[in-house]
Order: C-alpha cells, then structure tokens, then sequence
C-alpha cells in the first residue's frame, strides 16, 4: 500500500506542471451533477439535436462499402478541398486555394490548436487575446501553445459584442493573435459588418493576426448573411478563419473540421497535423463533400427551426421577466440573473436541485459570464416548453 | 400564398396544436397576423383539417389499412373525376388518388378486419361499371408515416461532453 502511495506521488511529479495546473472545464464539473440526476432535464447540451441529414449519412456508409478506409492525403481530400473553397466564395464571398489554403481538422478544435501553435513562439510572453464569454479551449490552447492569454470582457451593454475601444485597450506590445469568436458561443452574440469593420482598424493598425472562429455562421438570425471578418479589405492575409460541419450540418460526432487562411500559415499548420493527427477520419470526409455539395437546403430547414425555438424561448424569458439581449446567432441564449442575489453556479445548482432543470452557468465561459445562465435551445419546443415553465416556477420563488 | 402563410403551413404540417399565439412568438409576428392567414387558408381551402397521428397497432384495437389499385375506364368528358367520387363517397374509403402508370386509382381503406374490407372491395369496389380491375394490398406494418416514424420513440442520444 505505501508503495503503491510513493509510485502515485512519483508519477504526480513526473506529470507535466502546465498540465496538471490546468484548470478543469466548468462546464465539466456542472454535467457530473446533471449525470447524477437521472430525471433532470437539460437545456445545457451544445450540440444540434437533429440527426445528420439522412443522405450525408448515405455517403459515409456508401464510401465504406466501396472500401474507402484508408487515410487520405494529410490535408484531406482534393474534392472535399475544392467543395470547402467553393463553399466559402458562395456564403462569405471570399476565394481561397483548395491546395495550400485549406484544411481538413478533426473538428473546429483541432483547427484552434494547430492555428496557435503555428503561431506562437512559446516561452517569450507573446499575447493572445480572448475575448469572454466564449468557447472554453481557447485559454488553454493558448496556454499550452506557450502563450499568455489575456482575457477581454465583453459586456452585456453592447450585447456581448467586442468593440474598437476594447480591444485598443487590451493591446500591448506583446499581442500577436486575436481570438473573434462570434456568433458566439454562449451568448449568441453576433459580429455585423460594421461591427467588424471598426475593430478591423484596429487590427490593422496593430499588426495582429486573427483566428476567427466561426463554426456557428450558417446559424445566423439577423437577417442578412453572416460577415467573415476575412472578408474585409486587407484581412484575408492575416486571418485564419476556423469552420466546420458540427454545427451547420449536424455532424458534431463525424469529427470534421476547417482552416482557411494564408498559404504560410496554413503550410506550418498542416505540418503540426499531418505528425499530430495524419488527417481528418476518412469516412467523414466522403461524408462532408456530399453535405457541401447537396445540404444547403438542409442547413436552412434547420436553422429556421433554430430560429423559432430563440423567438420561443426569448419569449418566455421575457415574459418571466428574465432580462436578456436578443441573441442573433448560434442555439445560445444570455438572460441575466443578477438580480436574485445569487451567483451563477449556485443558481444553476438550486435550479437543478429544485426544479430538476439543467442550465450551465455563465461563469463556466468566463468571469465576464458571471451573473447570467447559458441556455441551449438546441431541443424540442416541446423539451423548451416543459424546461422553461419549470425555470419559471423558480424564478417566481425566489424574486426578491 | 403570403411568405407568412408559407411559413405558418410548414410548422402545422408537423404539429397541428400549436396555437396562433405561439406560433406568432415562434414566426415573429401578431398573433391576428396568424389568426388571419390561418382563416384564409380555411376558406380556401388550403388548410383541410387536422388531424392526429394514431399508431392504431399500439391500442390493441383491430384496424386494417389496405391499399387498392383501381384500373377503369375513363368516361367521355369526364375523365376520372365522377368515378373517383363515387369512390370517394364511401365513408371506409381514407384516400384516392389518380396515378401514372400501370393503374388509374389508388384508393386507401380502413376495415376493422381483412373480411370486412375484402367485402367491400368485392360487393362495392368491382362491382362500379366503369371499374376494369382492382388489386388489393394490405399494410401489414406503418414503419414510417406523414414524415413520423412510428416504430421508435425519439430518444435524445447525445452524451455529457465538454467543453
């Protein structure tokens, strides 16, 4: 037993520092609560709840039949390449090279990992900034890159969005990358062109690269089509826009992601890969080049039910008088809950343990997200409705 | 047809309960937008009915669906239409529809049993003058229905995962 208590403490020392200092995911801590309570129900999952479209399916399936089970060229395949470039002229108007422009990830993730590691010089303090709320991995893949992220608040007065003034703030002589997350990931935030085009200055002006993460663009409610930030004058050749089929799709489990941006970047990110992860599954990628070629229209079917479940919801939020923004992008909605005197986590826990209703606390995206709740609404208005007359029975107990 | 009236028939085609005051939330409009547009599609016909989805085999009540290739004679200057409806008039009879192809009329029935339907086929059915022939299918099993599937309930199968 004291052996086998000396080989553990061994092994903790042998572990590496950074890692083991590495703070686990909140929204981690959170679901192993939920799993405990099997009758609760979730509005805290961040992934469609649709199946992929029956004839993406077909493909995978077909492309196994024909034995298609070896890997592909590092980059992923040429057709699957060319639908990528075809498809960001078609939604975002900007033109890339399918052969030294574009790359195939195993998911958005990887695409983040692989962008910052080629960037960054480990070990000497060069910046990346991270604006808050947002997708979780962002700081650690900094931070694991060799990095020192440095966390910019947004704030719910401009509706979570990131301005000028902002970011002119956060920057020193160290930043190098910018993080652009939007539609963002809790809050639904979205970035318009004049949004864009005011901190594209500063960009600019700075000389800083941009990994623009926008895995949530075909999910987009304002209206008019998404911008992509590569697409303002002088941005194409410093950004690296990260995208894929999860969210659009409904291909979260096939793994499959992109990276678009500069041949020299993508060159460095491509070499990372091909050592880390050879390339992106097989199966999935004859998969995606059937999504690109014939799912936009599955794509518009879902994002109008997405579109109608954040009217519903925003509805009743408002109508609980829940303050809340109005989230134009993503499955996320922000509503606030600073006024019941509790924080996040512990109204998120009470909620669970009251009225069995699962919602991931805001803090859990950042200390900026401190006072509001991440609700997904990437369920059945049938789930939502049960779920948020649920929340309303709480929020009406414990108003002051 | 308004781009609200098209949008109003794609939510009720899949849920037929769904009031006009959430629909109007979930379309973003005025719920007297909704009541409107709903009225007009009534009157025109449009909008039929609604109806409710039955997987009958759960209830352990016995029902028979059968489907019916009619072939007939088209009459001078009527076409089909006055034999479709005197097909069409039998309360038992769900459906007819006119076909390309190898037949005229498919015609969809509900019996309590294989003998009542069979008799209807043999004494009502072929018996129509202007009916030639008809062929009798009986559903055996509804995998999938008006876009439901009916043989398994909707399960969410998405696991804890994070980030």
């Amino acid at each position: 037993m004291e052996e086998a208590d000396r080989n553990m403490k061994d092994i903790q020392e042998m572990l590496a520092r950074q890692v083991v200092e590495m703070k686990p995911s909140g929204i981690r801590r959170f679901f192993d609560l939920v799993s405990e309570m099997k009758d609760a129900i979730s509005l805290g999952v961040g992934e469609p709840d649709f199946d992929t479209p029956w004839h993406i399916r077909d493909e995978g399936i077909y492309s196994l039949e024909k034995g298609r089970t070896f890997y592909t060229s590092n980059a992923g395949l040429k057709e699957l390449r060319q639908e990528i470039a075809a498809y960001m002229r078609r939604t975002q108007g900007i033109s890339y090279h399918w052969s030294d422009e574009i790359l195939v990830t195993v998911g958005g993730s990887e695409a983040i990992d692989l962008m910052l590691r080629a960037m960054i010089n480990p070990g000497i303090g060069e910046e990346v900034l991270i604006p808050q709320p947002s997708y979780v991995s962002y700081e650690p893949c900094a931070m694991l890159a060799g990095a020192v992220p440095v966390i910019i608040d947004l704030k719910n007065e401009n509706q979570f969005r990131l301005t000028a003034q902002e970011l002119e703030a956060a920057i020193t002589p160290k930043s190098k990358i910018l993080v652009l997350p939007f539609p963002n990931n809790p809050t639904g935030a979205v970035m318009e062109r004049e949004d864009l085009e005011a901190i594209a200055e500063v960009i600019l002006r700075h000389d800083l690269y941009v990994l623009s993460d926008e895995i949530y663009s075909a999910l987009n409610y304002t209206g008019s089509p998404h911008v992509s930030i590569a697409s303002l004058p002088g941005m194409q050749e410093r950004t690296v826009v990260v995208n894929g089929f999860s969210k659009a799709y409904a291909m979260t489990g096939w793994r499959m992601g992109w990276a678009c941006g500069p041949a020299p970047i993508l060159k460095q990110m491509t070499k990372i890969h091909q050592f880390a992860i050879m390339c992106a599954p097989t199966t999935s990628q004859y998969a995606g080049v059937e999504a690109l070629r014939n799912g936009d229209e599955d794509v518009e079917t879902m994002r109008q039910s997405y579109d109608q479940r954040r009217r519903f919801v925003l509805h009743a939020l408002e109508e609980m008088g829940l303050p809340c923004f109005e989230p134009l992008g993503a499955f996320y909605i922000f509503p606030c809950i600073k006024g019941f005197g509790m924080s996040s986590e512990e109204f998120a826990e009470r909620l669970l343990e009251e009225e069995r209703v699962a919602i991931v606390p805001g803090n859990a995206f950042g200390d900026s997200g401190e006072g509001f709740l991440r609700i997904s609404y990437a369920y059945s208005i049938t789930s939502l409705r049960e779920a948020l007359s649920r929340l309303e029975r709480f929020v009406k107990r414990h108003r002051h | 047809m308004t781009v609200l009236e098209e949008k109003i028939l794609s939510v009720i085609e899949k849920n037929s309960r769904i009031d006009a005051a959430e629909l109007a939330v979930v379309l973003g409009t005025e719920e007297i937008e909704v009541h409107n547009a709903m009225q007009h599609m009534e009157e025109e016909g449009i909008i039929c009915g609604y109806h409710t989805m039955i997987d009958w085999e759960k209830t352990g009540i016995e029902k028979v669906t059968a489907l019916i290739e009619v072939r007939v004679t088209p009459q001078r200057g009527k076409g089909f239409d006055d034999i479709a409806e005197r097909i069409y008039k039998y309360p038992e009879v769900n459906a007819v529809y006119l076909i390309s192809g190898g037949y005229d009329l498919l015609v969809t029935l509900e019996g309590k049993s294989l003998r009542e339907v069979s008799s209807f086929v043999s004494s009502k059915l072929s018996t129509l003058d202007t009916v030639i022939s008809t062929a009798t299918h009986f559903i055996l099993r509804k995998y999938k229905d008006h876009g439901t599937i009916m043989t398994r309930p909707y399960e969410d199968q998405r696991e804890i995962v994070s980030p």
